[in-house]
């Protein structure tokens, strides 16, 4: 009863309508509409949109997974992408592993890459991936494991800040450099690629590819909703409260390490997910997802969407990544002076980002409605009556 | 071994202070808060020199002196912030503070008001308090915390004793600035602290807000010891409480308001420079 009570109060009961109506009409109608209708028909969601919309579902929940540690706890991670990577790398083994004799070499154990480096038997820490429970449990692990270690050095020498930021960064980088090298064993920069199967199925097949859109949405789902468990408990506020005064939180005898290595090790392991279930979808997982500039996108993304609100995030994935899918295709020149003028203009007039601006919107058209100020600013927190 | 047995009379029973430097074989016996000997050094900078504090259980105590005189460090000593390179912290006669970190130090029931106001702006008044209040303090035990009805009625008791019940639910960072140090002041009796530190509770208050904290304070000294530091005398006065006056990182004198602002040694580090 009381776990019940709790879970549906992670929403006001409008935040549960619209997130029902944005999860059915995300898992449902857009696989109808690309099922059903013709391809002439101008409702027609042709099948490389419903995979595009499948990548960005991926990277709302990576940009989900930043906001966690960023908007609630106050620590930039500008290295997210190494999470987000470690989770594809290893999706990437096990589709490399279900390759089987298909490859150029047609050798059963060894991808084509090591047959290539005369590799003659498959490294240890391959083992076990041509399983699909065993490499969906390293999936979490691996990133969980990283940011754990990464978290505990950095949290219990009480790193913040900027320097907090610069220390991730430096981790992806140095990860990246380490993923380049062919004897890590993982395909040096051209990555693992050339994927056939996904759990027997034809990876590049219709079905398979509304399946893995399908599992995108329902997973971003239930990031969003362990997400809000955790930001909606009291460990939240403690967060928050990390994030305006740490060492005020320090002498209420709360542990900032453990608090912080918590949610930093939570948010890994949803961008390795996000990783995993990102490289079906695209076919191939390289070093170059590791490129520090990534992980500086993501937290773009963030900040335009509105931090520290959850759902702004992945507004912001969407319209982000959106609007480089469309500059890219329709004006390739313009899009890095789009990029520009979103950080100028978010800078300069959505400190917020979207939803910030939204609500300051939404405050104003109601304190021109109802002569009350006051309550207004409680409107957000009577819905939940 | 008489005298431990004898009621903790603070002012009263103080001997005619001579402003010596007092490092007497003290027993921690019955304090709440014991230092021995206690030296910090920044950067050769002696912030506290060879310092000796006893503070009883239930006592209430007032810290004077000029500015660098070791008030903070002595704070930031006690609450595991700083280490101090010799001496001896004892909580309760018996915990070694300097072992621990400002965590533990905090659920042993040490509590700490800063000097400048610091509540946690983007939380409610109410959800400042809940935060303070004393549970278990885990990650997970946090993550899956539950507020009963007894805690409720716990933290609307508190807000009425300082005075901002009306305002539960407005964000700490709307409040004025005395209302921030009353409300930090409840958040350290959510704590349930044997001994609260308190810097400088009534920096930046107006007259009538310092009144109102000095008989709050008077009314919750009544169950626990309290160490405040202050630079306000006429707050100091209405405190009525044994006055240590700190100079240069140790105790130069002690006593009553009256004896210590008789003090020619006092006047001289005050008047004098």
């Amino acid at each position: 009863m009381l776990l019940m009570s709790r879970l549906a109060s992670l929403e006001s009961r409008r935040g549960w309508q619209v997130f029902l109506i944005l999860l059915v009409l995300t898992i449902v109608l857009v696989p109808v509409l690309n099922l059903t209708l013709p391809p002439e028909s101008p409702f027609h969601v042709p099948t490389y949109m419903l995979s595009l919309l499948g990548k960005y579902l991926c990277f709302a929940l990576l940009a989900l997974s930043l906001d966690l540690i960023w908007g609630y706890a106050g620590a930039l991670s500008l290295g997210h992408g190494a999470f987000f990577a470690l989770g594809g790398y290893c999706m990437g083994m096990y589709l490399m592993r279900q390759i089987g004799t298909r490859g150029v070499y047609g050798n059963p154990d060894l991808p084509d890459f090591m047959v290539f480096l005369n590799w003659t038997e498959l490294p240890w820490y391959w083992w076990g991936f041509d399983q699909f429970w065993f490499a969906a449990l390293m999936v979490m692990a691996v990133p969980a494991l990283l940011a754990y270690v990464l978290g505990w050095l950095a949290f219990r020498s009480r790193i913040t800040g900027v320097y907090f930021s610069i220390i991730t960064q430096a981790m992806v980088f140095a990860l990246m450099l380490a993923f380049f090298r062919n004897e890590m064993g993982f395909g040096g920069n051209n990555g693992l690629t050339d994927f056939k199967e996904i759990l027997g199925f034809n990876i590049q097949a219709q079905g398979t590819r509304i399946g893995l859109y399908v599992a995108s949405a329902v997973v971003l789902a239930l990031g969003y909703l362990i997400s809000r468990f955790i930001v909606t408990s009291k460990l939240g506020r403690v967060l928050m409260a990390i994030r305006d005064a740490e060492s005020r939180v320090r002498f209420l005898g709360y542990s900032v390490t453990n608090a912080k290595l918590f949610v930093f090790t939570v948010s890994a392991i949803l961008a390795g997910i996000a990783g995993a279930l990102y490289v079906p979808q695209v076919g191939i997982i390289n070093p170059s997802e590791m490129s520090p500039g990534n992980s500086i996108e993501i937290a773009v993304w963030v900040a335009v969407g509105g931090r520290g609100t959850l759902f702004g995030a992945i507004i912001g994935a969407f319209t982000v990544n959106g609007a480089k899918s469309f500059f890219t295709g329709a004006a390739p020149e313009f899009w890095l002076f789009f990029l520009g003028a979103l950080f100028i203009v978010c800078t300069l007039f959505l400190p917020q980002g979207i939803v910030g601006f939204a609500a300051q919107m939404r405050a104003r058209i109601a304190r021109k409605a109802t002569p009350a100020p006051e309550e207004v600013g409680n409107a957000a927190s009577k819905h939940r009556a | 071994m008489l005298r431990a047995s004898t009621a903790p009379d603070t002012a009263e029973l103080e001997p005619p202070v001579q402003a010596t430097p007092i490092r007497t074989a003290r027993q921690p016996a019955g304090s709440i808060l014991y230092l021995d000997g206690v030296s910090v050094s920044f950067d050769g900078f002696k912030a506290l020199n060879n310092l000796s504090l006893v503070i009883n259980k239930g006592e209430m105590r007032t810290i004077i002196g000029p500015n660098g005189a070791g008030k903070t460090t002595m704070m930031d000593v006690i609450t595991g912030k700083t280490k101090p390179d010799k001496g001896d912290v004892l909580f309760n006669a018996e915990v070694d503070l300097t072992k621990l970190d400002e965590a533990k130090i905090a659920n042993l029931g040490i509590g700490r008001k800063f000097q400048k106001p610091t509540v946690f702006e983007h939380l409610t008044v109410f959800e400042n308090l809940e935060l303070a209040l004393k549970t278990e303090r885990g990650t997970f035990a946090t993550l899956f915390f539950h507020l009963t009805g007894q805690q409720a009625k716990r933290i609307d008791e508190i807000l009425g004793v300082i005075g901002l019940g009306d305002r539960r639910k407005e964000k700490a960072g709307a409040l004025s600035h005395g209302q921030k140090q009353w409300l930090e002041i409840g958040m350290l009796l959510m704590q349930e602290g044997q001994l609260l530190l308190l810097d400088e509770p009534v920096a930046g208050m107006t007259d009538f807000e310092t009144e109102t904290t000095a008989s709050l304070l008077l009314e919750i000294a009544r169950d626990r010891s309290i160490v405040v530091v202050e630079h306000d005398m006429e707050f100091v006065r209405a405190l009525g409480a044994k006055v240590t006056v700190l100079h240069e990182g140790s105790v130069l004198a002690e006593g009553s308001i009256d004896t210590v602002q008789a003090d020619h040694r006092v006047i001289e580090v005050y008047l004098g420079r």
